[in-house]
């Protein structure tokens, strides 16, 4: 049984593990959309080329950082909790925080489909907390 | 969506959930970090189960940047969660910790999800970006997606 302070931190180190994930998917993601097919680089400019185009993206080393901080939030986490209880709690949350920002920063078409996804696999993600 | 494109999403699946076991199982041999000594976290990047599991990542992170070239986050995301399934039976028989039916019910859920997503488009077509495809015999595959 958990006390009050220690669920206190395990919440503060799920909120952190959420907030860097989000903002490093979300510029990740944006990174890649703004490269392009990666197939199709790699076919005209080979590896080497596909590789150096993305290293190149400002957004994209924006977004590595803060998913470098989202790690080492979540190895800290692992450290003091079971990763059946890290892992699903925090990425359910940032299934739904992915879902709204990916909506309002990527204007991506996320419809009745992809918001059930989201909201089944959050549901799902929750439950293995459980 | 093609077969490669699928193959690709099941290297985000695996190399993910065999990645945050690996990275598990490492912690708990190195055991818990306090706050004041966060350094023993760099410490840790270099132990065996930890460096597997940065090495795992690592190809998940390349193919998940690849999915994300030609398909949406949100797409891709709820797709790839089935790497939870597989990381809680991998938690379940290797790490031998208690699974219950309420977790067994949460595979069901995000089963289900997997489900919903991949049955529809990958990636949401922008004006802009429709525009500069017409002007470029390279983007012709697009529309298709």
């Amino acid at each position: 049984m958990m006390t009050t302070q220690t669920a206190l931190a395990t919440t503060a180190m799920i909120a952190s593990i959420v907030f860097w994930a989000t903002a490093g998917d979300i510029l990740t993601a944006s990174a890649m959309r703004q490269i392009g097919d990666l197939d199709e680089i790699k076919a005209v400019r080979g590896l080497t080329g596909a590789i150096l185009a993305v290293l190149g993206n400002v957004r994209f080393i924006i977004g590595v950082i803060c998913l470098a901080f989202s790690f080492f939030s979540l190895l800290f986490a692992l450290s003091h909790n079971d990763l059946s209880l890290i892992g699903p709690a925090a990425t359910s949350l940032t299934f739904v925080s992915n879902a709204v920002a990916a909506k309002f920063f990527l204007k991506e078409n996320v419809d009745r489909r992809r918001w059930t996804a989201a909201i089944f696999v959050c549901i799902g993600v929750a439950l293995l907390a459980v | 969506m093609t077969l490669r494109r699928y193959l690709v999403l099941a290297v985000v699946t695996l190399t993910s959930a065999f990645g945050d076991t690996f990275l598990s199982r490492g912690m708990k041999e190195l055991g818990p970090v306090p706050i004041t000594h966060l350094s023993a976290l760099i410490h840790a990047v270099l132990t065996p189960w930890i460096g597997a599991g940065i090495v795992l990542l690592i190809g998940f992170f390349a193919s998940y940047l690849t999915a994300l070239s030609w398909a949406d986050l949100t797409y891709v995301l709820p797709a790839s969660s089935f790497g939870y399934v597989i990381m809680t039976i991998l938690a379940r028989v290797w790490l031998h910790e208690h699974v219950s039916p309420m977790r067994w019910l949460g595979v069901l859920f995000i089963t289900a999800g997997v489900g919903f997503v991949t049955r529809g488009p990958s990636y949401t077509e922008h004006p802009k970006e429709a525009d500069a495809c017409s002007q470029q015999a390279g983007c012709s595959a697009q529309g298709m997606r």
